[in-house]
């Protein structure tokens, strides 16, 4: 039923046949778009008194808001930490293929790099925003240089670095132009890490504790001078002792800022971290996980051997090995896989799985107005999902950007 | 209504009529014939879908079309909830359409914004409309955040007589008795205007503001008794025994403008539908004069018409629509 007035509107899309996550809660609702925005129908009727353009048919799956995928170091082959001529495409390449795994908006991550690196690969790698062509970039995560030594785990020892001289300076005469980061990972025991702390905080840069030997007063004290997030916790930091639980215990810190709480990162493929430790944490802080894949270049590239850089990796199903050793190499668990796992793993409920994916990472930066919610007004960033939650579509902007092949008809 | 014969006799009379007339449709026999009919079903869910496929016949064997829209008047409140599931479930299976249907509720809140989750828009959106094919063009509700709002209420009337009059005015009845907001000691000739609420009503109300008096809008927009009387039909819901004393004072006692729902004995017809709670205060006289009726009365709903059957208009002539 079209209104006679305004052919030129924009056409109002109705999805219907569906479960929404909304309030929380996953609602027997249907999901209103209009120009890339979610809708409010009500409003819709009775102030605008119009009814939808088009209706799509959900086949009774579940729509969540599209994932969002903080630590990313790369993907079927590619490196971001790699300072090619054309890093772009390969940052493109990776969003267009983490759209089939529900990832609508991702923060491609660097590793400890030296500063030539930094200068060359950072200005190739805009903010930008999704569609058909992938999933958007929301800003790098800077992971080191500026991390302990003792806890580098696998990033390279010659380029670590501290800001103890020039603080803040230090910072961008390494990374160069800070326009396009978003996040940055650092061990809070460096010397003048508050100023450095307070400097990014005030550039709207998430600041993160990781790959560190802090205490638990060091690290409160952090995230006082504003550091907000742990990067992928238990992992290269020191681990929880009940006189001294270290960077872990700010998930039951009762130091914080008033009103605020840490966010933290988890890779929850089943294997870099066991599942009981991922209950521990979910149980003593629910609020503040959020998923991440921290997936290195192997991800998506299939069983067997293959060249990456320097490196000879083997792939076997969700691990992958230093080639000929039994040593991990990284994660390659796409983020609905962790989704699912984390469900399956935790006992959680369906909408907690799901927020930890969309509307935690959207809240740590400061985008859940916009981003990781189904609210009216928010980007009609969303995934359809079956009710074991594979992922059957992806949508960016209120379009089909992802399509499983069973469900293209 | 002649309380004094037996009603055993007037049932068979009234059979006895109908199998004299077998190609009269329901309509053609209501004509010049002014009714008042209690219906009286077994339970809450039983009262719902008899009121829902009445509605349902009414629209369909009205045959709305563009030129003729078929003018519904619809209450809120948790009474009719049950009534508009059904007639949703209707609309989804394919019996139904309400592109034809336009629709005037009878009140609003004043002063409670439109997006409110208990603002009476709120409801009708997420209760009905929004699970229906009705255009928003074809929906009329009281603004209660209007600038002028007895301006709001003269231009409703208005929007009454433009889209012709009400064909079928469905309501509820309040624990004092008022139909709408038109509260004990309202003007039975009243037309649409603004009203404070009485305290029982108030009361009433709190559970959906969680319980807090202070909560709940004191001043409302409502059609009035008079507006409603205009409709060419008007049908009543009322279940539950907390509505009993109210059913009790509007159908055996007179016309009262303390309860005003009694208003509706005088009008020309006027469907009453009810569930076994709500007859609780009523003489067993009555209850059992009017279940003996129902015999007659579910003809109404039976045959139950459908939009699919475009075949049943036609073959209906041939059908005679009472059994003998």
């Amino acid at each position: 039923m079209r209104d006679g007035k305004g052919a030129s509107r924009a056409p109002v899309l109705r999805f219907t046949n569906c479960r929404i996550l909304r309030g929380r809660r996953l609602l027997r609702e249907d999901l209103w778009v209009r120009e890339g925005r979610i809708l409010d129908p009500e409003k819709l009727f009775f102030e605008e008194r119009l009814v939808a353009d088009q209706q799509r048919d959900c086949g009774g799956c579940l729509l969540a808001p599209g994932f969002i995928d903080v630590q990313i170091n790369g993907g079927f082959g590619v490196d971001f930490s790699q300072a090619t001529e054309d890093v772009g495409s390969g940052v493109a390449l990776v969003a267009q293929r983490i759209l089939s795994h529900g990832v609508t908006s991702f923060c491609p991550t660097l590793v400890t790099s030296p500063p030539e690196v930094y200068h060359k690969v950072l200005p190739q790698i805009p903010v930008k925003s999704g569609g058909p062509h992938g999933a958007g970039v929301l800003g790098v995560h800077l992971e080191g240089p500026f991390i302990s030594r003792e806890k580098r785990g696998a990033h390279p020892e010659a380029y670590l670095r501290s800001f103890e001289a020039n603080a803040f300076h230090d910072v961008l005469a390494t990374y160069g132009s800070l326009d396009n980061v978003r996040i940055v990972t650092l061990a809070p025991e460096l010397g003048r890490s508050h100023e450095v702390i307070r400097a990014l905080t005030a550039r709207g840069i998430c600041v993160s504790l990781g790959h560190s030997v802090a205490d638990l007063q060091v690290a409160e004290e952090a995230v006082q001078s504003g550091a907000t997030f742990i990067t992928h916790l238990f992992n290269a930091m020191l681990p929880f002792h009940h006189r001294d639980p270290g960077i872990v215990g700010l998930l039951t810190s009762d130091r914080l800022p008033p009103g605020r709480h840490i966010f933290y990162g988890m890779i929850s493929d089943g294997i870099h971290t066991n599942p009981a430790a991922l209950r521990i944490a979910h149980r003593a802080h629910p609020q503040g996980l959020v998923l991440v894949t921290d997936a290195v270049p192997a991800l998506g590239l299939g069983n067997g051997r293959h060249t990456l850089g320097q490196q000879e990796v083997e792939v076997d199903g969700l691990t992958a090995y230093v080639a000929g050793t039994k040593t991990l190499s990284g994660s390659i668990a796409p983020m609905d896989v962790c989704i699912r796992h984390f469900l399956q793993a935790t006992g959680c409920s369906v909408e907690s799985a799901l927020e930890a994916a969309s509307l935690h990472p959207a809240q740590l930066l400061g985008l859940e107005k916009l981003k990781g919610t189904l609210d009216f007004g928010a980007d009609a960033d969303f995934v359809m999902l079956d009710d074991s939650l594979h992922v059957q579509a992806t949508y960016i902007s209120g379009e089909l950007v992802w399509q499983a092949e069973e469900a293209r008809q | 209504m002649g309380r004094g014969s037996s009603y055993k006799v007037r049932a068979n009379i009234l059979s006895t009529v109908v199998t004299r007339i077998p190609f009269v449709s329901i309509r053609h026999r209501e004509v010049g014939q002014n009714t008042m009919k209690l219906i009286i079903l077994d339970h809450y869910s039983q009262a719902s879908e008899w009121a829902a496929k009445y509605i349902r016949n009414r629209i369909i064997q009205f045959h709305p079309g563009p030129d003729k829209y078929f003018t519904l008047g619809l209450p809120t409140g948790s009474t009719p909830l049950g009534c508009y599931k059904k007639l949703i479930e209707y609309y989804k299976n394919g019996d139904l359409s309400f592109k034809y249907v336009k629709t005037f509720n009878m009140d609003e809140y004043v002063g409670l914004p439109r997006e409110h989750p208990e603002s009476y828009h709120s409801f009708m959106w997420n209760n009905f409309f929004k699970h229906i094919d009705i255009h928003p063009e074809n929906t009329h509700i009281l603004d209660g955040n209007a600038a002028d709002l007895q301006a709001e209420c003269d231009a409703f009337e208005e929007k009454i007589q433009a889209a012709g009059g009400i064909e079928l005015f469905v309501g509820g009845i309040g624990p004092d008795g008022h139909i709408a907001f038109n509260e004990p000691g309202s003007s039975l000739v009243s037309r649409t205007r603004v009203k404070t609420l009485a305290m029982d009503t108030i009361l009433a109300n709190a559970r959906f503001f969680d319980g807090d008096l202070a909560k709940v809008p004191t001043m409302a927009l409502t059609v009035g008794v008079g507006t409603v009387m205009d409709a060419r039909e008007v049908m009543i819901l009322i279940t539950g025994a907390h509505k009993a004393f109210a059913l009790y004072k509007a159908i055996e006692e007179g016309v009262n403008h303390m309860w005003t729902v009694s208003a509706f004995q005088q009008h020309p017809r006027t469907v009453f539908v009810c569930d076994e709670d709500a007859t609780l205060e009523l003489k067993v006289k009555t209850v059992k004069y009017f279940k003996g009726l129902m015999l007659v009365h579910n003809k109404l709903v039976d045959p139950l018409y459908s939009i699919k059957e475009k075949e049943t208009e036609k073959s209906q002539s041939s059908k005679k629509p009472y059994s003998d």
